[in-house]
Protein backbone atom coordinates (compact mmCIF):
# COMPACT_ATOMS: atom_id res chain seq x y z
CA UNK A 1 0.00 0.00 0.00
CA UNK A 2 1.31 3.12 -0.78
CA UNK A 3 0.86 6.84 -2.07
CA UNK A 4 2.70 8.90 -4.61
CA UNK A 5 3.28 12.90 -4.64
CA UNK A 6 2.14 14.27 -8.16
CA UNK A 7 2.84 17.85 -6.83
CA UNK A 8 4.80 18.78 -4.08
CA UNK A 9 3.44 21.68 -1.63
CA UNK A 10 5.77 24.36 -0.10
CA UNK A 11 7.42 22.38 2.61
CA UNK A 12 5.63 18.60 3.18
CA UNK A 13 7.81 16.92 5.92
CA UNK A 14 7.20 13.42 7.38
CA UNK A 15 6.75 13.76 11.22
CA UNK A 16 5.49 12.14 14.25
CA UNK A 17 6.14 13.57 17.89
CA UNK A 18 9.37 13.92 17.62
CA UNK A 19 12.91 12.29 18.26
CA UNK A 20 13.83 12.78 21.84
CA UNK A 21 16.42 11.39 24.47
CA UNK A 22 19.25 12.51 22.06
CA UNK A 23 19.10 16.02 23.04
CA UNK A 24 22.94 15.75 24.70
CA UNK A 25 24.25 14.44 21.89
CA UNK A 26 22.94 18.12 20.19
CA UNK A 27 19.63 16.45 18.65
CA UNK A 28 16.81 18.67 18.87
CA UNK A 29 13.49 16.49 19.12
CA UNK A 30 11.85 18.13 15.57
CA UNK A 31 8.33 16.58 15.53
CA UNK A 32 4.95 17.87 13.99
CA UNK A 33 4.98 21.62 14.57
CA UNK A 34 1.25 21.73 15.39
CA UNK A 35 1.58 18.36 17.44
CA UNK A 36 -2.03 19.00 18.94
CA UNK A 37 -3.31 18.46 15.96
CA UNK A 38 -1.30 15.80 14.42
CA UNK A 39 -2.48 13.33 17.72
CA UNK A 40 -6.11 14.18 16.95
CA UNK A 41 -5.75 13.28 13.18
CA UNK A 42 -4.45 10.27 14.17
CA UNK A 43 -6.77 8.94 16.86
CA UNK A 44 -9.68 9.78 13.76
CA UNK A 45 -8.03 7.23 11.99
CA UNK A 46 -7.77 4.91 14.78
CA UNK A 47 -4.00 5.35 15.06
CA UNK A 48 -1.61 5.76 18.14
CA UNK A 49 -1.39 9.74 18.57
CA UNK A 50 2.38 9.21 17.40
CA UNK A 51 1.71 7.40 14.59
CA UNK A 52 3.88 9.29 11.25
CA UNK A 53 1.93 11.78 9.22
CA UNK A 54 2.78 14.24 6.95
CA UNK A 55 2.70 17.77 7.69
CA UNK A 56 1.84 20.40 4.90
CA UNK A 57 2.89 23.85 5.36
CA UNK A 58 1.20 26.84 3.53
CA UNK A 59 -0.25 25.23 0.42
CA UNK A 60 -0.16 21.46 0.43
CA UNK A 61 0.58 18.61 -2.52
CA UNK A 62 -1.75 16.57 -5.10
CA UNK A 63 -1.38 13.12 -3.50
CA UNK A 64 -2.30 10.26 -5.57
CA UNK A 65 -3.01 6.89 -3.62
CA UNK A 66 -1.96 3.63 -5.08
CA UNK A 67 -4.19 1.61 -2.74
CA UNK A 68 -7.63 1.77 -0.87
CA UNK A 69 -6.85 3.85 2.47
CA UNK A 70 -8.79 5.33 5.52
CA UNK A 71 -7.77 9.15 6.31
CA UNK A 72 -7.98 11.94 7.68
CA UNK A 73 -6.93 15.88 7.51
CA UNK A 74 -6.51 17.73 10.69
CA UNK A 75 -5.01 20.99 11.96
CA UNK A 76 -6.09 24.54 9.68
CA UNK A 77 -8.65 23.94 7.05
CA UNK A 78 -6.61 23.81 3.52
CA UNK A 79 -8.74 23.95 0.15
CA UNK A 80 -8.99 20.44 -0.41
CA UNK A 81 -10.41 18.22 -3.33
CA UNK A 82 -10.77 14.20 -3.49
CA UNK A 83 -11.04 14.30 -7.94
CA UNK A 84 -12.33 17.55 -7.75
CA UNK A 85 -14.88 16.90 -4.97
CA UNK A 86 -14.74 18.67 -2.07
CA UNK A 87 -13.25 16.81 1.13
CA UNK A 88 -14.39 16.64 4.70
CA UNK A 89 -11.76 17.81 7.40
CA UNK A 90 -11.55 16.68 10.85
CA UNK A 91 -12.94 13.64 9.81
CA UNK A 92 -12.23 9.89 8.96
CA UNK A 93 -13.16 9.34 5.40
CA UNK A 94 -12.23 6.57 3.14
CA UNK A 95 -10.98 6.74 0.01
CA UNK A 96 -10.42 4.12 -2.86
CA UNK A 97 -7.45 3.74 -5.13
CA UNK A 98 -6.83 5.48 -7.58
CA UNK A 99 -8.10 8.58 -6.33
CA UNK A 100 -6.42 11.85 -6.65
CA UNK A 101 -6.33 14.05 -3.09
CA UNK A 102 -5.83 17.81 -3.88
CA UNK A 103 -4.37 19.94 -1.54
CA UNK A 104 -4.52 23.48 -2.37
CA UNK A 105 -3.56 26.83 -0.36
CA UNK A 106 -4.39 27.40 3.69
CA UNK A 107 -7.81 29.17 3.97
CA UNK A 108 -6.65 29.55 8.11
CA UNK A 109 -3.67 29.02 9.48
CA UNK A 110 0.14 27.27 8.67
CA UNK A 111 -0.24 23.69 8.96
CA UNK A 112 -2.50 20.80 7.87
CA UNK A 113 -2.06 17.10 8.79
CA UNK A 114 -2.60 13.76 7.11
CA UNK A 115 -3.12 11.04 8.96
CA UNK A 116 -3.47 7.55 7.30
CA UNK A 117 -4.91 4.79 8.71
CA UNK A 118 -1.78 2.12 9.91
CA UNK A 119 0.73 5.25 9.58
CA UNK A 120 3.61 5.72 6.89
CA UNK A 121 6.26 3.44 6.75
CA UNK A 122 9.27 5.43 6.83
CA UNK A 123 12.52 4.75 8.49
CA UNK A 124 13.60 5.41 12.29
CA UNK A 125 16.20 6.80 13.21
CA UNK A 126 16.81 7.08 17.33
CA UNK A 127 13.11 5.89 16.91
CA UNK A 128 11.70 8.75 15.76
CA UNK A 129 10.63 9.29 11.81
CA UNK A 130 10.75 13.14 12.19
CA UNK A 131 12.20 15.17 9.37
CA UNK A 132 14.83 17.42 10.50
CA UNK A 133 15.10 19.78 8.00
CA UNK A 134 18.19 21.77 9.33
CA UNK A 135 20.30 18.31 9.82
CA UNK A 136 18.90 16.79 6.69
CA UNK A 137 17.64 13.38 8.39
CA UNK A 138 14.49 11.66 9.13
CA UNK A 139 11.25 11.44 6.87
CA UNK A 140 12.25 10.95 3.26
CA UNK A 141 16.41 11.30 2.65
CA UNK A 142 16.02 14.15 5.58
CA UNK A 143 13.96 16.53 2.85
CA UNK A 144 10.64 18.36 1.97
CA UNK A 145 8.38 15.31 0.29
CA UNK A 146 8.99 16.02 -3.78
CA UNK A 147 7.20 15.19 -7.12
CA UNK A 148 7.12 11.58 -7.35
CA UNK A 149 8.23 10.61 -3.60
CA UNK A 150 6.44 7.14 -2.68
CA UNK A 151 5.61 6.28 0.32
CA UNK A 152 3.90 3.05 2.29
CA UNK A 153 1.88 2.95 4.70
CA UNK A 154 -0.11 1.12 6.46
CA UNK A 155 2.27 -1.37 8.34
CA UNK A 156 1.03 -1.07 12.31
CA UNK A 157 -0.24 -3.60 13.72
CA UNK A 158 -1.30 -1.86 17.44
CA UNK A 159 -4.86 -0.07 15.89
CA UNK A 160 -7.51 0.80 17.87
CA UNK A 161 -11.13 2.07 17.04
CA UNK A 162 -11.01 5.68 15.08
CA UNK A 163 -12.78 8.30 17.06
CA UNK A 164 -15.76 9.85 15.57
CA UNK A 165 -18.11 12.87 14.81
CA UNK A 166 -16.19 14.95 16.89
CA UNK A 167 -17.65 18.54 18.20
CA UNK A 168 -15.25 20.56 20.14
CA UNK A 169 -12.14 20.99 18.56
CA UNK A 170 -8.54 22.83 19.41
CA UNK A 171 -9.12 26.42 19.15
CA UNK A 172 -7.84 28.13 15.98
CA UNK A 173 -7.42 31.70 17.24
CA UNK A 174 -3.73 32.84 17.59
CA UNK A 175 -3.75 36.29 18.45
CA UNK A 176 -2.97 35.57 21.96
CA UNK A 177 -0.34 33.42 22.72
CA UNK A 178 0.36 32.54 26.71
CA UNK A 179 3.93 32.70 28.00
CA UNK A 180 5.38 32.26 31.89
CA UNK A 181 8.66 34.07 32.43
CA UNK A 182 11.91 33.22 31.39
CA UNK A 183 15.30 32.02 33.09
CA UNK A 184 16.40 35.43 32.41
CA UNK A 185 13.32 37.52 33.27
CA UNK A 186 15.74 39.70 35.64
CA UNK A 187 17.79 40.87 32.77
CA UNK A 188 14.94 43.18 31.84
CA UNK A 189 13.49 46.05 33.78
CA UNK A 190 9.53 46.28 34.33
CA UNK A 191 9.54 48.67 31.25
CA UNK A 192 10.44 46.48 28.77
CA UNK A 193 8.68 43.30 30.49
CA UNK A 194 5.75 45.65 29.82
CA UNK A 195 6.22 46.53 26.10
CA UNK A 196 6.59 43.24 25.33
CA UNK A 197 3.55 41.65 26.70
CA UNK A 198 1.86 45.18 26.17
CA UNK A 199 2.58 45.18 22.31
CA UNK A 200 2.13 43.13 18.80
CA UNK A 201 3.82 41.31 16.91
CA UNK A 202 4.16 39.82 14.19
CA UNK A 203 5.40 36.78 12.29
CA UNK A 204 8.62 37.64 10.10
CA UNK A 205 9.22 35.74 6.79
CA UNK A 206 12.44 34.67 7.72
CA UNK A 207 10.73 32.25 10.24
CA UNK A 208 10.85 28.42 9.86
CA UNK A 209 10.53 25.39 12.21
CA UNK A 210 13.73 25.96 13.66
CA UNK A 211 12.44 29.38 14.87
CA UNK A 212 10.02 32.01 14.40
CA UNK A 213 11.78 35.79 14.23
CA UNK A 214 9.49 38.20 15.18
CA UNK A 215 8.98 41.68 14.24
CA UNK A 216 7.64 44.94 16.41
CA UNK A 217 8.39 46.69 19.72
CA UNK A 218 12.44 45.86 20.49
CA UNK A 219 13.66 45.03 24.13
CA UNK A 220 16.40 46.07 25.37
CA UNK A 221 18.28 44.13 28.04
CA UNK A 222 19.87 45.77 30.64
CA UNK A 223 22.35 42.97 30.91
CA UNK A 224 23.52 42.85 27.75
CA UNK A 225 22.82 39.70 25.11
CA UNK A 226 25.12 36.84 25.90
CA UNK A 227 24.76 34.22 28.68
CA UNK A 228 27.10 31.43 29.37
CA UNK A 229 25.60 29.22 26.88
CA UNK A 230 22.84 26.82 28.19
CA UNK A 231 19.90 24.38 27.02
CA UNK A 232 17.43 25.83 25.12
CA UNK A 233 13.54 24.89 25.94
CA UNK A 234 11.09 24.91 23.30
CA UNK A 235 9.08 27.54 23.07
CA UNK A 236 11.99 30.19 24.57
CA UNK A 237 11.79 33.83 24.01
CA UNK A 238 15.22 35.14 22.95
CA UNK A 239 16.36 38.80 23.11
CA UNK A 240 18.97 39.01 20.29
CA UNK A 241 21.43 42.17 19.99
CA UNK A 242 18.98 44.01 17.72
CA UNK A 243 15.73 43.52 20.31
CA UNK A 244 13.73 41.49 18.11
CA UNK A 245 12.60 38.45 19.88
CA UNK A 246 13.04 35.11 18.60
CA UNK A 247 11.12 32.58 19.33
CA UNK A 248 12.60 28.41 19.38
CA UNK A 249 10.72 26.38 17.56
CA UNK A 250 10.96 22.33 17.09
CA UNK A 251 13.87 22.26 15.24
CA UNK A 252 16.25 24.86 17.88
CA UNK A 253 18.80 24.33 18.32
CA UNK A 254 19.84 22.48 21.90
CA UNK A 255 21.77 24.99 23.28
CA UNK A 256 21.73 28.84 22.95
CA UNK A 257 23.52 31.95 23.56
CA UNK A 258 20.53 34.65 23.97
CA UNK A 259 18.73 35.69 27.36
CA UNK A 260 15.17 34.68 27.15
CA UNK A 261 12.77 37.02 28.56
CA UNK A 262 9.70 34.50 28.67
CA UNK A 263 8.77 30.97 27.01
CA UNK A 264 5.43 30.21 25.19
CA UNK A 265 3.29 27.40 28.05
CA UNK A 266 3.53 24.12 26.57
CA UNK A 267 -0.23 24.44 25.87
CA UNK A 268 -0.23 27.05 23.28
CA UNK A 269 3.02 25.17 21.44
CA UNK A 270 0.66 24.11 18.56
CA UNK A 271 -0.62 27.71 17.95
CA UNK A 272 2.92 28.64 17.23
CA UNK A 273 2.56 25.69 14.31
CA UNK A 274 -0.29 27.54 13.06
CA UNK A 275 1.16 31.12 12.89
CA UNK A 276 1.90 32.40 9.15
CA UNK A 277 4.67 34.92 8.21
CA UNK A 278 2.67 38.24 8.44
CA UNK A 279 0.09 37.21 11.25
CA UNK A 280 0.23 39.25 14.08
CA UNK A 281 0.08 38.25 17.86
CA UNK A 282 0.37 39.18 21.45
CA UNK A 283 1.67 37.53 24.48
CA UNK A 284 0.30 37.14 27.90
CA UNK A 285 1.99 36.62 31.00
CA UNK A 286 0.33 33.46 33.23
CA UNK A 287 2.25 32.43 36.54
CA UNK A 288 3.81 28.46 36.28
CA UNK A 289 1.07 26.87 37.87
CA UNK A 290 -1.49 28.29 35.25
CA UNK A 291 0.69 27.19 32.38
CA UNK A 292 0.74 24.15 33.84
CA UNK A 293 -3.30 23.10 34.56
CA UNK A 294 -3.45 24.30 30.60
CA UNK A 295 -0.96 21.76 29.44
CA UNK A 296 -2.37 18.87 31.75
CA UNK A 297 -5.91 20.40 30.63
CA UNK A 298 -5.36 19.23 27.27
CA UNK A 299 -4.02 15.63 27.70
CA UNK A 300 -7.06 15.13 29.63
CA UNK A 301 -8.63 16.64 26.66
CA UNK A 302 -6.89 13.93 24.42
CA UNK A 303 -7.60 11.20 26.61
CA UNK A 304 -11.64 12.38 26.62
CA UNK A 305 -11.81 11.97 22.92
CA UNK A 306 -9.90 8.30 23.48
CA UNK A 307 -12.91 7.31 25.52
CA UNK A 308 -15.42 9.10 24.24
CA UNK A 309 -15.28 8.13 20.74
CA UNK A 310 -14.01 4.87 20.71
CA UNK B 1 38.40 18.72 44.73
CA UNK B 2 35.97 21.63 44.55
CA UNK B 3 33.59 21.81 47.14
CA UNK B 4 29.94 20.96 45.55
CA UNK B 5 27.13 23.84 46.35
CA UNK B 6 24.05 23.22 46.17
CA UNK B 7 23.16 24.09 42.65
CA UNK B 8 19.69 26.56 41.57
CA UNK B 9 16.73 24.40 40.63
CA UNK B 10 14.37 26.43 38.65
CA UNK B 11 11.15 25.98 36.20
CA UNK B 12 12.60 26.64 32.97
CA UNK B 13 9.45 26.45 31.02
CA UNK B 14 5.80 24.53 32.77
CA UNK B 15 8.09 21.55 30.82
CA UNK B 16 11.27 22.19 31.82
CA UNK B 17 13.84 22.40 34.84
CA UNK B 18 17.18 24.49 34.37
CA UNK B 19 19.57 23.04 36.74
CA UNK B 20 22.96 25.77 37.40
CA UNK B 21 26.03 25.28 38.68
CA UNK B 22 27.32 28.15 38.61
CA UNK B 23 28.08 31.61 36.36
CA UNK B 24 31.44 30.95 34.83
CA UNK B 25 32.99 28.66 32.55
CA UNK B 26 35.62 26.69 34.42
CA UNK B 27 37.25 23.32 34.98
CA UNK B 28 35.39 23.21 38.88
CA UNK B 29 31.91 24.06 37.15
CA UNK B 30 32.44 21.73 35.35
CA UNK B 31 33.42 18.52 37.13
CA UNK B 32 29.88 19.42 38.63
CA UNK B 33 27.90 19.31 35.67
CA UNK B 34 29.53 16.40 34.08
CA UNK B 35 29.33 14.06 37.52
CA UNK B 36 25.11 14.97 37.42
CA UNK B 37 25.56 14.33 33.86
CA UNK B 38 27.08 11.27 33.74
CA UNK B 39 24.78 9.91 36.92
CA UNK B 40 21.94 10.59 34.93
CA UNK B 41 23.13 8.82 32.01
CA UNK B 42 23.18 6.15 34.27
CA UNK B 43 20.52 6.50 36.25
CA UNK B 44 17.17 8.12 34.08
CA UNK B 45 15.11 10.30 36.11
CA UNK B 46 11.04 9.27 36.03
CA UNK B 47 9.14 11.99 33.82
CA UNK B 48 12.65 13.29 31.79
CA UNK B 49 12.76 13.18 27.78
CA UNK B 50 15.65 15.18 27.06
CA UNK B 51 19.11 16.64 29.43
CA UNK B 52 20.46 19.42 27.89
CA UNK B 53 24.56 19.58 29.39
CA UNK B 54 26.34 22.75 29.07
CA UNK B 55 29.36 24.98 30.76
CA UNK B 56 27.48 25.62 33.79
CA UNK B 57 24.13 24.18 34.06
CA UNK B 58 21.85 20.89 32.45
CA UNK B 59 18.08 21.32 31.52
CA UNK B 60 15.80 19.14 31.79
CA UNK B 61 12.91 18.45 29.42
CA UNK B 62 9.90 16.70 30.90
CA UNK B 63 7.47 14.46 29.24
CA UNK B 64 3.70 15.76 28.21
CA UNK B 65 2.32 14.49 31.32
CA UNK B 66 4.70 15.24 34.17
CA UNK B 67 4.28 17.73 36.87
CA UNK B 68 6.85 20.45 37.06
CA UNK B 69 7.36 20.19 40.76
CA UNK B 70 7.18 16.92 41.31
CA UNK B 71 9.92 16.11 38.56
CA UNK B 72 11.91 18.89 40.31
CA UNK B 73 11.90 17.21 43.62
CA UNK B 74 12.92 14.10 41.73
CA UNK B 75 15.35 16.09 39.72
CA UNK B 76 16.99 17.36 43.45
CA UNK B 77 16.95 13.83 44.75
CA UNK B 78 19.40 12.55 41.80
CA UNK B 79 21.33 15.43 41.91
CA UNK B 80 21.71 14.77 45.51
CA UNK B 81 22.93 10.79 44.86
CA UNK B 82 25.14 12.23 42.43
CA UNK B 83 27.22 13.84 44.91
CA UNK B 84 28.42 10.89 46.03
CA UNK B 85 29.82 9.22 43.00
CA UNK B 86 33.20 9.49 42.17
CA UNK B 87 34.05 11.78 38.99
CA UNK B 88 34.58 9.84 36.03
CA UNK B 89 37.80 9.85 34.65
CA UNK B 90 38.76 11.84 31.42
CA UNK B 91 39.26 10.31 28.41
CA UNK B 92 42.47 11.07 26.18
CA UNK B 93 41.44 11.54 22.46
CA UNK B 94 43.63 12.43 19.71
CA UNK B 95 42.58 14.20 16.79
CA UNK B 96 44.60 13.98 14.06
CA UNK B 97 44.27 17.31 11.72
CA UNK B 98 46.26 18.07 8.16
CA UNK B 99 46.99 21.86 9.05
CA UNK B 100 46.49 24.64 6.17
CA UNK B 101 46.80 24.55 2.21
CA UNK B 102 43.42 24.13 1.17
CA UNK B 103 41.94 22.74 4.17
CA UNK B 104 42.89 25.68 5.60
CA UNK B 105 41.69 28.43 3.75
CA UNK B 106 41.44 30.73 6.53
CA UNK B 107 45.04 30.20 7.76
CA UNK B 108 46.49 33.74 6.30
CA UNK B 109 43.68 35.65 7.58
CA UNK B 110 44.49 34.03 11.38
CA UNK B 111 48.09 35.36 10.52
CA UNK B 112 47.36 38.65 10.14
CA UNK B 113 45.14 38.73 13.14
CA UNK B 114 47.76 37.55 15.67
CA UNK B 115 50.57 38.38 13.89
CA UNK B 116 51.64 34.58 14.33
CA UNK B 117 52.79 32.78 10.77
CA UNK B 118 51.58 29.45 10.39
CA UNK B 119 54.25 27.26 11.80
CA UNK B 120 53.85 29.37 14.92
CA UNK B 121 49.93 28.97 14.74
CA UNK B 122 50.23 25.01 14.24
CA UNK B 123 52.39 24.70 16.79
CA UNK B 124 50.38 26.58 19.58
CA UNK B 125 46.86 24.82 18.20
CA UNK B 126 48.67 21.76 18.38
CA UNK B 127 50.16 22.37 21.72
CA UNK B 128 47.30 22.83 23.90
CA UNK B 129 45.30 20.90 26.47
CA UNK B 130 41.84 21.07 25.34
CA UNK B 131 38.64 19.80 27.78
CA UNK B 132 34.97 19.07 25.73
CA UNK B 133 32.80 20.67 27.77
CA UNK B 134 29.73 19.44 26.21
CA UNK B 135 28.14 18.54 23.33
CA UNK B 136 25.16 21.26 22.02
CA UNK B 137 23.93 23.45 19.57
CA UNK B 138 23.62 21.12 16.44
CA UNK B 139 24.08 17.49 16.25
CA UNK B 140 27.53 15.82 17.99
CA UNK B 141 29.06 19.65 18.24
CA UNK B 142 31.46 20.39 20.63
CA UNK B 143 32.23 22.98 23.24
CA UNK B 144 36.00 22.78 23.51
CA UNK B 145 37.79 25.15 25.74
CA UNK B 146 41.93 25.50 26.42
CA UNK B 147 42.61 27.70 22.97
CA UNK B 148 45.97 29.86 23.45
CA UNK B 149 44.54 32.94 23.76
CA UNK B 150 47.21 34.35 21.59
CA UNK B 151 45.42 32.45 18.43
CA UNK B 152 42.17 34.38 18.84
CA UNK B 153 40.62 35.54 15.62
CA UNK B 154 37.11 37.68 15.00
CA UNK B 155 34.68 34.91 12.95
CA UNK B 156 34.16 35.67 9.18
CA UNK B 157 32.25 38.63 8.20
CA UNK B 158 30.25 36.72 5.79
CA UNK B 159 29.86 32.73 6.89
CA UNK B 160 30.47 30.22 4.32
CA UNK B 161 26.84 28.72 3.05
CA UNK B 162 29.21 25.34 3.15
CA UNK B 163 31.90 23.83 5.57
CA UNK B 164 33.34 20.45 5.44
CA UNK B 165 32.60 17.98 7.94
CA UNK B 166 35.94 17.34 10.18
CA UNK B 167 36.45 21.28 9.37
CA UNK B 168 38.63 22.70 12.06
CA UNK B 169 38.45 26.08 13.12
CA UNK B 170 38.62 29.01 15.33
CA UNK B 171 36.53 31.49 16.60
CA UNK B 172 37.30 34.26 18.78
CA UNK B 173 38.88 32.79 21.99
CA UNK B 174 37.47 29.16 20.45
CA UNK B 175 38.50 26.39 18.84
CA UNK B 176 35.95 23.47 17.32
CA UNK B 177 35.51 20.69 14.93
CA UNK B 178 32.68 21.10 12.39
CA UNK B 179 31.47 17.03 12.96
CA UNK B 180 28.74 17.37 9.70
CA UNK B 181 28.62 19.99 6.79
CA UNK B 182 27.09 23.26 7.43
CA UNK B 183 27.02 27.03 6.91
CA UNK B 184 29.73 28.14 9.32
CA UNK B 185 31.99 31.35 10.16
CA UNK B 186 34.58 29.99 11.90
CA UNK B 187 38.10 30.88 10.57
CA UNK B 188 39.25 27.56 9.29
CA UNK B 189 42.64 26.14 9.75
CA UNK B 190 42.38 22.44 9.10
CA UNK B 191 40.61 19.58 8.54
CA UNK B 192 41.01 16.30 10.65
CA UNK B 193 40.41 13.13 8.50
CA UNK B 194 38.09 11.39 11.47
CA UNK B 195 34.42 11.16 11.65
CA UNK B 196 33.28 13.05 14.38
CA UNK B 197 29.52 12.37 14.20
CA UNK B 198 27.91 9.81 12.31
CA UNK B 199 24.13 9.57 11.90
CA UNK B 200 24.09 5.25 11.66
CA UNK B 201 25.84 5.73 14.80
CA UNK B 202 24.66 8.50 16.65
CA UNK B 203 25.52 7.81 19.75
CA UNK B 204 28.92 7.17 19.31
CA UNK B 205 30.48 9.95 19.68
CA UNK B 206 34.00 10.40 18.73
CA UNK B 207 34.60 13.59 20.98
CA UNK B 208 32.72 13.65 24.32
CA UNK B 209 31.64 15.55 26.80
CA UNK B 210 34.58 15.65 29.60
CA UNK B 211 36.97 14.51 26.93
CA UNK B 212 40.58 16.10 26.86
CA UNK B 213 41.78 16.02 23.72
CA UNK B 214 44.95 16.80 21.62
CA UNK B 215 45.53 18.18 18.12
CA UNK B 216 47.87 15.90 15.71
CA UNK B 217 49.32 17.23 12.88
CA UNK B 218 49.39 14.74 10.22
CA UNK B 219 50.58 14.90 6.59
CA UNK B 220 48.42 14.57 3.57
CA UNK B 221 49.78 10.98 3.40
CA UNK B 222 48.75 9.73 6.68
CA UNK B 223 45.34 11.85 6.18
CA UNK B 224 44.64 10.29 3.45
CA UNK B 225 45.31 6.93 5.06
CA UNK B 226 43.08 7.86 8.04
CA UNK B 227 40.42 9.28 5.62
CA UNK B 228 36.57 7.79 6.62
CA UNK B 229 33.65 9.41 4.90
CA UNK B 230 30.70 10.80 6.37
CA UNK B 231 27.40 9.60 5.78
Amino acid sequence: MSLEILRAGLQTTVQDLGRFGAAHLGISASGAADSLSMRIGNLMVGNPENTTAIEMTLTGDTILFHSDAFIALAGSKFKIDLDEKPFPFWSGTYILAGQVLTIGPTLNGARCYLCVRGGLQVKKIINSASTHLTSGIGGLNGSILKKGGRIAFGNLDNMIQPIKNMENFPSTDTTTIRATKGLQWDWFDNQNRKLFFEKEYQVSTLSNRMGLRLSGQSILSSKGNEIITEGMPLGAIQIPGNGQPILSFVEHQTTGGYPKLANVISADLYKVGQLKPRDQFQFQLVEFPEAEKARLEQENYIRSLKVHYR
Amino acid sequence: MALNHTPQFVPASDQSVLVKFGEEISNEVHQQVFTFYHFILKMPIKGVINIHPAYASILFTLEQNAGLHKTLTLIKKSWKASTQMRIPEARQVKIPVLYGGEFGEDMDRVSQHTGLDPVEIIKRHQGGSYLVYFTGFSPGFPYIGGMDPSLSTPRLTTPRKQVPAGAVGIAVEQTGIYPLSSPGGWNLIGQTPIKIFDWPHPTDLRVRMGDSIKFISVTKEEFDQLKENVT
